[in-house]
């Protein structure tokens, strides 16, 4: 039984981790349907600007809760901003273009990004230090699961909640749907969509900054490349969840993060890939939407 | 039509044949070619460039002494990229220069390609840094040789540890599915199986690059494993160590050279104190080794490179055994290779019937106070 709670938490850590980034990919595309490739690339920017900071401000002797918050900010607003010019930069001039084109310009803005950190930064790994601080309440149950786990889990339901409350109730979030649901229409009722698309963007990428802090601190490594797998998996889920819906984002990463770990844990980590993918298939055969898309025109 | 194709036939045939005679008279006077083959450009480069720079150092030495058998040594550096297909070229291409012995290639698997176009022309043929255990053990080269050992060497040495010095009984083995990992992986387990001494509780391929290993790392102590063998490279390897040592799991942790790196003990940090990794044999306080490396500083103003101290030692045997036997003869040097012990960087060393050196191997480091230990 203990074995079971272990790999469920596990699977809800990983799951936790899948959906944060999902987010991203499932706002941008209810809003623009543009799979945004380079959003694992601002996950990692994310957390190579955490890292630079945190070296810094530990240099200068800030303590641990005051790193922990300024790196995570710091790395959200570059986060932010990179997300900001990318949109403007490669997907903005396409907007009339076929759908394709945008979609060769985000995975060429992820290759490009991936090489500019390798030639700035470093191709080696990095060691990222433990920024997320220990709870004394955590020690009875660290046998379970640790401080930097239960975190990544509550920052994904927070953050969950929260965007949930701004696209239902708050003014950007109906000038949201409305783009998402008629882009034209939305216009000539008087929605700034370039602004609304600006939004959606940066409200993407920090969440993608968020991500890469807390992952990056639970693993305890990074280098240029860690963008790339996360966003694949990530982009799973929110296929899974269906895409364009935020509670299907988080569900798709709970349900991957869950697949994984139980079948490394009770067949083999040879095919944890096999079984994720064979219930992303499944899945989409009998719900083409995915979990909690609905095919229509309501996406948000 | 069809006969004056066959009296082509007969003159291109008479004609290659006078060649060959003719390359063969001047295997016998002039220099000695000693061929140089690997990776010399390309992203491999790295491997393959200090074994040039060592062929140069031993030949420099040796003409500077007047050469061997009275006559000079020359070398052919030829580029094979560390691609089979390219290498198949690069050999027939050193032979069409009437190269006497051949220093390389670099990679197993442009090695392995080369090969059979040597051993058609028998001729020697002596890697630095080739680890694939058949291209030895399989016998189908007796002209080859390498002074570096075996993959299995390294999983050999794994299991010996496990079983003999920590005295183990349950043990898991690991690996991250690549050709080089999944291969030593599945060496300690067959190992393993055969010593009969302890079981194998666990054997799984990880995902390299995967966000989080919790669940294997959980699996593992479940298992009850005495120790991990992990068959990878470095960045996997820090994350389990992280993740067993975070959840307090005090299981021994045994790897390869993938992991003997600072990188590794940069990365893991604290976490990697203990962590048992195998590695080439010291050889830092030999003489020779010094001295080779003190030539390679002068000469090219920077420390060598990968397998520069491999080569070095190659290209000292094949030079040696050409004098020793005499002549360039294949017989003649592939006898003193097996016979005469020569004096390397890397030791006494001398060749076993299968073309393995004898007294190169390696040897179990572990890290202590951030760095790594040689274990006596």
């Amino acid at each position: 039984m203990e074995y079971f709670v272990q790999l469920f938490m596990g699977g809800l850590t990983r799951g936790s981790i899948y959906a944060l980034i999902a987010l991203g990919y499932t706002m941008v595309y209810g809003i623009i349907e543009l799979i945004n490739f380079a959003h694992g690339e601002i996950y990692m920017i994310g957390a190579f600007t955490a890292l630079i900071i945190a070296s810094v401000l530990t240099l200068h002797g800030f303590n641990e809760i005051a790193i922990f918050v300024l790196a995570s900010l710091a790395a959200v607003i570059y986060s932010s901003a990179y997300g900001f010019t990318i949109e403007k930069i490669a997907y903005k001039p396409l907007r009339h273009a076929p759908r394709l084109s945008p979609l060769i310009s985000a995975i060429g803005m992820s290759i490009f990004l991936q090489n500019y950190v390798l030639l700035a930064q470093t191709s080696d790994f990095l060691p990222f230090p433990g920024l997320i601080p220990e709870f004394g309440f955590m020690k009875k149950y660290e046998h379970i699961s640790s401080s930097a786990e239960l975190m990544i889990f509550l920052t994904t339901a927070v953050v969950m909640v929260i965007l949930t409350c701004v696209i239902k109730f708050t003014k950007i979030g109906k000038a949201m749907r409305a783009t998402a649901q008629d882009r034209k229409m939305a216009m000539l009722v008087g929605v700034d969509i370039n602004r609304i698309i600006s939004i959606t963007f940066i409200i993407g990428s920090a969440l993608a900054a968020v991500g890469g802090v807390l992952i990056a601190s639970h693993i305890g490594q990074i280098n240029f490349y860690i963008g790339f797998i996360v966003g694949i998996k990530a982009f799973t889920a929110a296929v899974l969840g269906g895409i364009g819906s935020i509670p299907g984002a988080v569900l798709g990463g709970f349900i991957l993060g869950w697949t994984e770990s139980f079948a490394t844990g009770y067949v083999s980590s040879d095919y944890e890939d096999v079984f994720a993918f064979a219930l992303l298939v499944l899945i989409l055969i009998f719900r083409p939407a995915g979990l909690l898309g609905k095919s229509g025109s309501q996406k948000v | 039509m069809k006969y004056i194709s066959g009296r082509l036939f007969l003159t291109a045939a008479v004609l290659l044949s006078m060649m060959i005679t003719i390359s063969c008279t001047k295997h016998e006077s002039g220099s000695i070619k000693v061929g140089v083959a690997g990776a010399h450009s390309g992203d491999l480069a790295s491997y393959g460039l200090p074994t040039v720079k060592a062929a140069e150092l031993v030949v420099k030495d040796i003409n500077a002494r007047g050469g061997i058998l009275g006559r000079k040594v020359e070398l052919l550096v030829e580029d094979d990229v560390c691609k089979p297909e390219v290498a198949t070229n690069t050999a027939s291409k050193l032979l069409s220069q009437d190269v006497h012995v051949v220093l390389g290639h670099i990679c197993s698997g442009a090695t392995k390609a080369a090969l059979g176009i040597y051993k058609e022309s028998r001729t020697i043929t002596m890697s630095p840094s080739a680890t694939n255990p058949p291209l030895t053990q399989s016998g189908d080269y007796p002209n080859f040789f390498r002074t570096i050992a075996s993959d299995d060497a390294q999983a050999k040495l794994e299991v010996d540890f496990a079983l003999d010095i920590l005295k183990l009984k349950r043990i898991a083995v690991l690996h991250d599915k690549g050709d080089y990992g999944k291969g030593l992986a599945e060496f300690a387990r067959g190992f393993l199986e055969k010593s009969g001494k302890a079981e194998v509780v666990l054997y799984e391929g990880i995902t390299p690059g995967a966000v989080d290993y919790s669940a294997v790392v959980q699996k593992i102590k479940n298992s009850g494993a005495g120790a991990v063998i992990y068959g990878g490279y470095h960045p996997e390897a820090s994350k389990l160590v992280m993740l067993m040592r975070k959840k307090k799991m005090g299981t021994f942790f045994i790897s390869d050279d993938g992991v003997k790196d600072v990188t590794f003990i940069k990365v893991a940090g604290e976490y990697a104190e203990g962590v048992y990794a195998t590695g080439p044999m010291d050889v830092s306080k030999n003489p020779l080794a010094i001295a080779a490396n003190d030539a390679h500083k002068k000469t090219y103003g920077s420390d060598p490179g990968a397998f520069f101290l491999n080569a070095y030692a190659a290209a000292q045997a094949l030079l040696n055994a050409i004098e020793k036997g005499g002549s360039t003869e294949y017989k003649a040097v592939s006898n003193a290779l097996r016979t005469e012990y020569v004096d390397t960087p890397l030791g006494k060393i001398k060749f076993d019937e299968r073309g393995d050196a004898i007294g190169v191997g390696f040897s179990m480091y572990q890290v202590k106070n951030g760095e790594y230990v040689e274990v006596k």
